[in-house]
């Protein structure tokens, strides 16, 4: 199996760069972003297999970053993460090019069996 | 005393019929207030008036015109009648009068002192005139100088005698009825002719009583009319069938004299009030009367009178009844709608309530997500890392307080879910309901205070139980709500039932039966109303209220049936398909 590249974009520092050690103790290459924009840059300048995007953030929120990755990098998968309360937020993602929607808090197996599935679905 | 029993109830439905079925509640809020009971007093009172006023006041003119009608009515043929007999007996005793003048001016003393020559007048008389039984020649001494009749008077001396004066007087009489030397009831017509020298002699006839008889009979009365001749001094002229025997006195007293026929209301010497007609008989001491007792002449109308007042009384009854009735069903219904209208405020309030409280549930759910995130996060990373490090010092130790970290996570997810159910119960949204789902997710509120209690829960669903088209939030505070009950009124260690089978092909139908205090037949006519509550203190009174409600908008129909001290059942009725309303 190749190894997954990830982009995790949240403004919650603690929670991004948590999630990342995480992953790569499961030999997942993942790289973290706080603000919407640079997020926005980093996909464009590199080749992530799936993006992972919280819904609410400051500055460039997280159904705006979803337009703008359909529309600059339509190859790269995006699933959202949002509140375990707004799972309509995931509903109108999904609507605008979501490939998947996940609710914090999350399990992160879970999450590696869908970001699995998102890349594996670019590829195929 | 059981006929007494029998009385108190045949009353009491008597008085749940007619009074407000509030009017005996002790207790609020069914208690009525002074406004209903003013409302329904003064609806009585006005309708009553309204309706028995002109009701009375027509009958009482009624009778009163009626009675006066009727008086005159009866008033008028005696009159007539009397009027009519008065002139026939005038007629007769002036027809014989005028006879008597007649022969006395066509005849000289001398002439009719001749048996043989007032023999013959005398058979004239008799023939043409009639009523004459003898007729006699009497001389200004008194002296009866011829006779002709059947007692043999010639010779008798009459200067005695009242008529006798009279005549001498007047020229002419009638007597009253007396004995005389006959000793039968007769009277005298006299007339006086004066000779030529100032001397005069009287021609007299004398009349059968009972030729009055004859005149009376021939009239047309009433039958029960008692017709009668008196003289002036009250003697009985005839004989009365009610005021006694020929040449008695009568038990009426002698009306006033008066020229013309009378009728009055006199009261008889027994003080029985009668109706007498009379008519005093011109030139002659006879009064003419008839008599007519008020019981009888009124018997027919104290009976219209009687069946007036029936019918008044009748009347009377009924518009009070239907008065009272009417009332009754009026202030209840504005009583219902007030009531109805409190609890619509009050739902509405409820509502409002909700909605605020749902809002802030949602704020606080969606507020504690990141933190609780990132929680789950470094408690993952801790386990991931001991879970690596094959020589990790007291792994054990750690890995067993990480995981309830992790599980807490877990319940903190499961409280913000449910809470933002509960602000989503606010807004109105069909979807397919499965019961058992949905009331095992109930429960799930319920889980720690049943494991607490001791409370067994017992759930039975129906193999063939169909999902339904409702709102989940809805349900949920429904059997919520019954829940709640059924959890304060079973003891600690009591038993819930909880079933739901289908009600046909259209319904489904949850029943919720615990052991507990059970609810009195007093309380459970009110147990959906707004504001009544057993639990004093902190009940509001809207639990079921609003169960009741939101049942009946989703289409169902909730029922409950309990009995003191065995438990208590409610079964919820709610349709597969929901109708759009």
């Amino acid at each position: 199996m190749e190894r997954l590249r990830v982009l995790l974009v949240d403004d919650e520092e603690e929670l991004v760069s948590t999630m990342v050690e995480r992953l790569r103790l499961r030999d997942i290459e993942a790289d973290a972003e706080t603000d919407g924009y640079r997020a926005l840059d980093r996909v464009m300048a590199s080749d992530y297999d799936v993006v992972l995007v919280d819904v609410k953030m400051p500055g460039l929120g997280g159904m705006e970053l979803l337009g703008e990755i359909r529309k600059e990098r339509p190859d790269v998968p995006v699933i959202l993460l949002t509140g375990h309360t707004a799972e309509q937020e995931g509903v109108e993602g999904m609507r605008i090019g979501a490939f998947d929607y996940l609710m914090k808090p999350i399990n992160i197996d879970d999450l590696i069996l869908r970001m699995r599935d998102a890349a594996g679905r670019r590829q195929g | 005393m059981n006929q007494g029993k029998g009385l108190l109830a045949k009353l009491g439905r008597l008085q749940r019929f007619l009074l407000p079925p509030w009017w005996t509640e002790e207790e609020e809020p069914h208690k009525m207030s002074l406004r209903y009971r003013w409302l329904w007093v003064s609806g009585v009172l006005s309708a009553l008036l309204v309706s028995l006023t002109p009701l009375v006041a027509m009958t009482v003119i009624n009778i009163y015109e009626y009675q006066k009608a009727f008086e005159a009515e009866i008033q008028f043929p005696v009159q007539r009648q009397v009027s009519n007999t008065r002139r026939s007996i005038e007629f007769f005793l002036e027809e014989r009068r005028a006879a008597l003048n007649f022969i006395i001016h066509d005849n000289t003393f001398e002439a009719l002192s001749e048996q043989e020559r007032l023999t013959g007048i005398f058979k004239n008389m008799k023939e043409f005139f009639g009523g004459f039984v003898d007729v006699g020649l009497i001389d200004s001494q008194g002296i009866q100088r011829s006779y002709v009749g059947p007692y043999g008077l010639k010779g008798r001396s009459y200067e005695q005698q009242v008529w006798f004066d009279e005549t001498v007087l007047r020229g002419s009489n009638v007597s009253d009825v007396f004995l005389g030397y006959r000793k039968f009831p007769h009277f005298v017509i006299a007339v006086k002719n004066e000779k030529r020298d100032g001397d005069f002699y009287i021609l007299r006839a004398t009349f059968n009583a009972e030729i009055f008889d004859n005149l009376l009979a021939s009239i047309e009365f009433r039958p029960s009319s008692d017709v009668f001749i008196v003289n002036r001094a009250g003697v009985l002229q005839t004989p009365s069938r009610s005021n006694g025997p020929i040449l008695s006195m009568t038990q009426l007293p002698v009306p006033p004299y008066s020229d013309r026929t009378e009728v009055r209301d006199v009261v008889d010497r027994d003080g029985h009030p009668t109706l007498v007609g009379y008519a005093y008989i011109k030139d002659s001491p006879f009064v003419l009367m008839v008599a007519e007792r008020h019981e009888t002449l009124m018997k027919d109308w104290i009976t219209l009178r009687r069946n007036l007042l029936i019918f008044l009384i009748v009347s009377m009854v009924l518009i009070t009844v239907f008065v009272l009735a009417g009332s009754r069903n009026m202030v209840t219904r504005i009583w219902e709608a007030d009531l109805k209208r409190a609890s619509v405020l009050h739902q509405i309030e409820y509502t409002n309530k909700m909605a605020s409280i749902g809002r802030l549930a949602a704020g606080v759910a969606h507020e504690i997500n990141n933190p609780m995130a990132i929680i789950n996060e470094k408690a993952g990373l801790m386990k991931d890392l001991m879970m690596l490090e094959e020589e990790f010092p007291k792994k054990e130790k750690f890995l067993s307080l990480v995981d309830p970290i992790l599980t807490s996570v877990d319940r903190c997810r499961t409280i913000t879910h449910r809470l933002l159910g509960f602000a989503k119960r606010m807004d109105v949204r069909v979807e397919t309901i499965h019961m058992d789902l949905l009331i095992r997710e109930v429960l799930s509120f319920l889980e720690k205070e049943s494991s607490y209690r001791n409370i067994t829960i017992h759930l039975s669903f129906a193999d063939d139980l169909v999902p339904i088209q409702s709102d989940r939030g809805q349900l949920q505070q429904v059997f919520l709500n019954i829940l709640n009950n059924a959890f304060a009124a079973v003891k600690d260690g009591g038993r819930i039932d909880i079933s739901a089978e289908p009600r046909g092909i259209e319904k489904v139908a949850v029943t919720i039966t615990d052991n507990g205090v059970g609810i009195s037949e007093e309380n459970i006519k009110h147990i959906f109303e707004p504001f009544f509550t057993t639990k004093e203190k902190y009940g509001t009174g809207l639990g079921l209220s609003i169960t009741h409600g939101i049942v009946e908008k989703l289409g169902g129909q909730i029922e409950v049936r309990s009995a003191l001290g065995e438990g208590t059942s409610f079964v919820v009725t709610l349709p597969v398909q929901r109708r759009e309303e």
